[in-house]
């Protein structure tokens, strides 16, 4: 007993002497909480980037399929210059417009009856229910909506009664995959930014005389526009790289994640696949450059 | 009597098992600076959101002049209120703010423009108009909610604690301000408070409110001389409350007796003459300095404390500070006190004037 005492003061004085040392220098407190996320961020994340960005700008030896070392353009003048790489390349920006603007009207009434209208414990259950398909893997859902669109599938029994057909594996399917498997990252944002907003705002509205239009329309969804903004910047982001859903449920549709799978696989050329993948870096950019300008970044 | 702009009949407001409002009548005159005051959880605020219609009564009918207004909507009643956190929209200018309630009225842009810069002029903030509220301090925005409830002209506004979150000189401030506007606007106010100065200072009438029910309705005047209640008595204001035994000793009376610390003389002996006087003796135990008045505390030989307070004439309280432990005689004038009736019965106007 009088040991272990003994063995417990001295171990508080080592603990105070250690933490006081780092108290006592605030340049290396800050050295030590930085080195390795910057290590990661640095070497791994932007490392990893950069070499991609340089390789784009080798070639490859058609003939033994080595890579050539040599500084070029041409892989980005195919790109820009041949037919079917642009097409693909506006397709998949409009996919992931289109992607995003299903999952923010399908977001809007779900965040907002979780923030809004839900008592405290349905609020807290619908957070797990959204979240609880994020627990399932991307490749089990995909398949899943491939069974969906399937010619003796659950959308054929629907609207056969109808005269309809399903619209099969294609553009519809993969839009409708990808809205699924990004809404989560939609209604988070838009719940949070929602949530934020006092009641108070929206009795004020009523207060002034504003109907529950006028009030959506000048209130609330100015109010949820940070929330959008940040989901967008997911579901268009993660749309843009994509390139399993479209394989599973996409048919014969191709994204510019599959011509750099394609490229890199197959075709073995990874000059070309590098200079593919580096087109959604550059939307990215530029739609975050644009996402800052609204000013719905800094309210986050 | 000149008109009545709000009537409550019968106005009850139950959460589950809690009586929030129970069972209020209550008028309110045109023009009228109306203050509702009470300790938090007394109702005061639900009365006034039933006012305003965020909330429904569980019973009761709520008239705006003549107009029965108890089932609609908070848009479609006259009234605009100013909230507590002020509300203010954050994504809009300071006057788009002020401006919203007539651009719901598709009021033309040039005419709501001007009269959003006069309602910013009434409220002394003419050239903040292209501000962000996150650039406005908290008097402020209180400044701007004003402004925005006051240009749409309602026939009655509600203020909901709208000084709370101001600091002690600019609530003074802001008190006499609001007085003004109410005078120039002749809108009726009814503001909702917690503090018994603001209430005392603003109103032309007060209300005090205790578990749902108005404990007394009248000037402020009246509810500080006058008290009905023992809980006004002790709300408003400090009072040196004689119960039971004590005020049978103290004032020959049965009964339950209220009398204001600075109505109440310290005296080293006492006076020769002393028709229509209380005396009592007793010692001072505690000498309080609190700027404008040092508040003592005599121990009274008959058994409770008695609470003096007189103004600091003198520069020093060191007069004030020796009578600590000492031997005093307290009296107060027999008029200066207030009967809040015997414990037994309700109180009744002809007891006050026994």
């Amino acid at each position: 007993m009088h040991q272990l005492r003994r063995l417990d003061d001295g171990l508080d004085r080592g603990e105070g002497l250690t933490l006081s040392i780092i108290d006592r220098r605030p340049g290396l407190r800050v050295g030590l909480l930085l080195t390795p996320p910057m290590l990661w961020l640095g070497a791994a994340y932007l490392g990893a980037l950069g070499a991609l960005l340089i390789t784009s700008l080798w070639t490859q030896n058609d003939f033994t399929g080595n890579i050539e070392r040599v500084w070029t353009l041409e892989n980005f003048k195919t790109l820009f210059t041949v037919e079917v790489y642009r097409t693909i390349t506006v397709r998949t920006i409009g996919l992931a417009a289109l992607v995003t603007a299903v999952d923010a009207l399908l977001a809007f009434p779900i965040a907002l009856y979780m923030a809004k209208i839900a008592s405290p414990r349905a609020q807290r259950l619908l957070v797990i229910a959204v979240l609880m398909p994020l627990w399932a893997s991307y490749l089990v859902k995909a398949y899943a909506w491939r069974g969906m669109f399937s010619a003796d599938g659950p959308i054929e029994w629907v609207l056969q009664p109808f005269g309809l057909n399903t619209p099969g594996y294609g553009m519809v399917a993969t839009t409708v995959t990808l809205a699924y498997l990004w809404l989560p990252y939609m209604i988070l944002p838009v719940y949070a930014a929602l949530e934020r907003v006092p009641d108070s705002l929206f009795e004020a509205s009523a207060d002034l005389g504003a109907g529950s239009v006028h009030t959506l329309r000048r209130v609330v969804l100015p109010m949820a526009f940070p929330g959008f903004v940040a989901g967008s910047i997911f579901t268009f982001s993660l749309t843009m790289g994509d390139y399993i859903a479209v394989k599973i449920v996409g048919g014969t549709t191709q994204l510019l994640g599959n011509v750099v799978y394609d490229n890199q696989g197959a075709a073995n050329n990874l000059p070309f696949a590098a200079a593919v993948a580096t087109v959604p870096i550059v939307v990215m950019l530029g739609y975050l450059a644009a996402a800052r300008r609204t000013g719905a970044l800094e309210s986050l | 009597m000149t008109a009545t702009a709000i009537s409550l009949r019968g106005l009850s407001k139950h959460f589950g098992q809690v009586r929030a409002v129970d069972e209020l009548d209550l008028d309110i005159a045109d023009g009228e600076f109306f203050s509702m005051l009470g300790p938090s959880g007394s109702g005061k605020t639900t009365v006034l959101r039933l006012i305003a219609g965020f909330e429904e009564p569980t019973a009761g009918t709520i008239l705006l002049g003549e107009d029965d207004v108890t089932r609609r909507p908070p848009f479609s009643r006259d009234v605009n209120t100013v909230f507590q956190d002020y509300a203010i929209f954050p994504h809009m200018s300071v006057v788009e703010n002020v401006e919203y309630g007539l651009r719901v009225k598709k009021v033309g842009k040039a005419d709501r423009r001007r009269r959003a810069e006069e309602a910013l002029e009434t409220v002394r903030l003419a050239s903040y108009g292209a501000r962000r509220p996150h650039q406005l301090s908290g008097g402020q925005r209180q400044r701007v909610a004003l402004a925005r409830a006051l240009v749409n002209r309602p026939k009655v506004l509600l203020l909901d604690e709208p000084l709370g979150a101001l600091d002690l000189k600019l609530r003074r401030e802001m008190q006499i301000e609001l007085k003004e506007i109410q005078r120039d606007v002749g809108i009726t106010f009814v503001f909702v408070t917690h503090d018994q100065e603001e209430a005392l200072t603003m109103s032309d009438r007060v209300a005090v409110f205790n578990e749902g029910r108005i404990e007394q309705l009248a000037t402020p005047v009246e509810l500080y001389e006058q008290p009905a209640s023992a809980f006004v008595a002790g709300f408003v204001g400090t009072s040196n409350l004689f119960r039971g035994e004590d005020a049978r000793r103290l004032v020959g009376e049965d009964g339950t007796f209220a009398v204001r610390p600075e109505k109440v003389r310290l005296a080293t002996s006492a006076p020769a003459d002393t028709t229509g006087l209380c005396v009592a003796h007793g010692v001072v135990r505690e000498v309080v300095y609190l700027g404008a008045t040092t508040s003592s505390v005599v121990e009274l030989d008959d058994g409770p404390t008695v609470t003096v307070s007189h103004p600091n004439t003198d520069t020093s309280i060191d007069a004030a500070a020796e009578r600590r432990d000492q031997r005093v005689v307290v009296t107060w004038r027999r008029d200066h006190l207030v009967s809040l009736g015997s414990p037994t019965q309700a109180t009744s106007p002809e007891e006050e004037t026994a």
